[in-house]
């Protein structure tokens, strides 16, 4: 229970245990959570949730960005380490393990992409291990980290990169990218804007093709994102809600819900690529 | 949870992780998962080859042992033929050397005989003659009676 100073209630504990720790600008003249008064506009940690808010779009979440490229680093350490002693001889324990999930991330992409590409297998490898990864930091005790940053002096911490709606976005929103980009480059410009308006009903109706067609082509990375955001913000705050029972009551719900868990953080990773194999597999087909 | 410059960190941190993977990640790894399938599935082609093999050398070295059974049978009975009839060669042989040597004896013995026969014969000539001189007393003419006492030592 990382507050300090003031009277800790359920809903400052739950509050302060959903706010990212964010760098951002504040205005001139701004009256800060301690009561000083800025006399110039300056980049800053937010010191309360309002200030993060204040800070609007030009912020940054320093405890998202920081865990998830850790994250991202460790897993590319990892497996660049598996990758630099392979060899088609017996394998090592490591190189056994890693192979295991290339190997199963493989056969997911020839399962449902037919095409020729030699982004999408990495991709997914990436999508894969690297979400894993960050949703795994979902079964770290949820007061752990934030206390020892609490001792360190860092007000806010959160650890689980995608109970962050912007790290979830930053991935859908590049394989968004992804989509359009493959769309251009497989079918043509007039093939991509034909898809977009020419069906399903023909030619008369192209404001209507185009609007269902919009629609259909943003509803991927909107629901890409929101799918893994939901689901892991929903179980931290189960875990964050479990942690304000008694502590000798606690393991009665914080252990089976942990259990199930393990379950969610890897199926949400592999639907997240999956559905990204599937979206960029139908970038590449024409209708 | 509002939206911020986050996500675009995100993107950005993103689209390093999966060009840094692609570059120096996946293909080494993949390219050893395929070259050890290549090399289990030649492994067990050479494996099927090598069984083939072994049933082609077992089916060869029965029938060559087939062969040199019969082989051996043949010579074993060659070699009793040719010994039953070595016996039976030497048998005769033997048997032709033993009449050879019992008939020679045989002429031996009659030669000896006769030798015999001969000098009783001239003795008793001698000793005729002796007798008759001894008889007579009187020296008769040798030459004329020798010729006499020939004729009778021929007629004994």
């Amino acid at each position: 229970m990382a507050a300090e100073g003031e009277t800790l209630t359920a809903t400052s504990y739950i509050k302060h245990h959903l706010q990212n720790l964010t760098f951002g600008q504040l205005p001139a003249g701004y009256e800060r959570a301690d009561g000083t008064v800025l006399e110039q506009s300056m980049w800053t940690l937010a010191h309360s949730s309002k200030e993060a808010q204040e800070m609007g779009f030009w912020a940054f979440h320093v405890d998202t960005l920081c865990w998830s490229a850790g994250l991202g680093i460790l897993f590319l350490w990892l497996f660049r380490k598996a990758a630099v002693s392979a060899t088609s001889d017996v394998p090592g324990p490591l190189q056994n393990f890693v192979e295991t999930i290339v190997e199963f991330v493989d056969n997911s992409v020839k399962e449902s992409f037919h095409g020729k590409n030699d982004v999408i297998a990495p991709l997914s490898l990436t999508i894969f291990v690297w979400i894993f990864l960050m949703n795994l930091m979902d079964l770290v005790p949820v007061d752990w980290v934030p206390f020892l940053f609490s001792v360190l002096g860092v007000e806010y911490m959160k650890i689980v990169p995608t109970t962050d709606v912007n790290a979830t976005f930053g991935l859908s929103l590049s394989v968004f990218f992804l989509i359009i980009f493959y769309s251009i480059k497989v079918k043509g410009v007039g093939g991509f804007v034909g898809e977009l308006t020419l069906q399903p009903f023909g030619k008369k109706f192209i404001p209507f093709n185009f609007l269902l067609e919009s629609v259909g082509l943003l509803a991927k990375p909107i629901s890409l994102s929101l799918r893994l955001f939901g689901n892991l913000y929903a179980g931290e705050l189960i875990f964050i809600l479990i942690a304000l029972l008694p502590f000798y009551a606690q393991w009665m719900l914080s252990v089976p819900w942990a259990i199930f868990h393990i379950l969610v953080i890897t199926l949400q990773a592999f639907i997240f690529m999956m559905l990204t194999i599937v979206y960029l597999s139908m970038a590449h087909e024409d209708h | 949870m509002s939206l911020n410059l986050t996500m675009f960190g995100q993107a950005i941190a993103f689209a390093i992780f999966v060009s840094f993977c692609m570059k120096y990640v996946w293909p080494p790894i993949i390219s050893a998962l395929r070259e050890r399938q290549k090399k289990i599935a030649d492994g067990l082609q050479a494996a099927d080859r090598a069984a083939k093999d072994l049933e082609l050398a077992q089916d060869k070295a029965a029938a060559e042992l087939k062969e040199a059974k019969q082989k051996a049978h043949e010579i074993i009975e060659l070699a009793n033929k040719r010994s039953n009839q070595m016996i039976e060669e030497s048998r005769v042989a033997a048997q032709a050397e033993g009449e050879k040597m019992l008939n020679r004896a045989k002429a031996e013995i009659e030669q000896e005989t006769n030798r015999a026969k001969e000098e009783l014969r001239s003795q008793l000539a001698a000793l005729a003659i002796s007798g008759a001189e001894k008889i007579m007393e009187a020296s008769v003419d040798v030459k004329a009676h020798s010729q006499m006492l020939d004729k009778l030592a021929n007629e004994l």
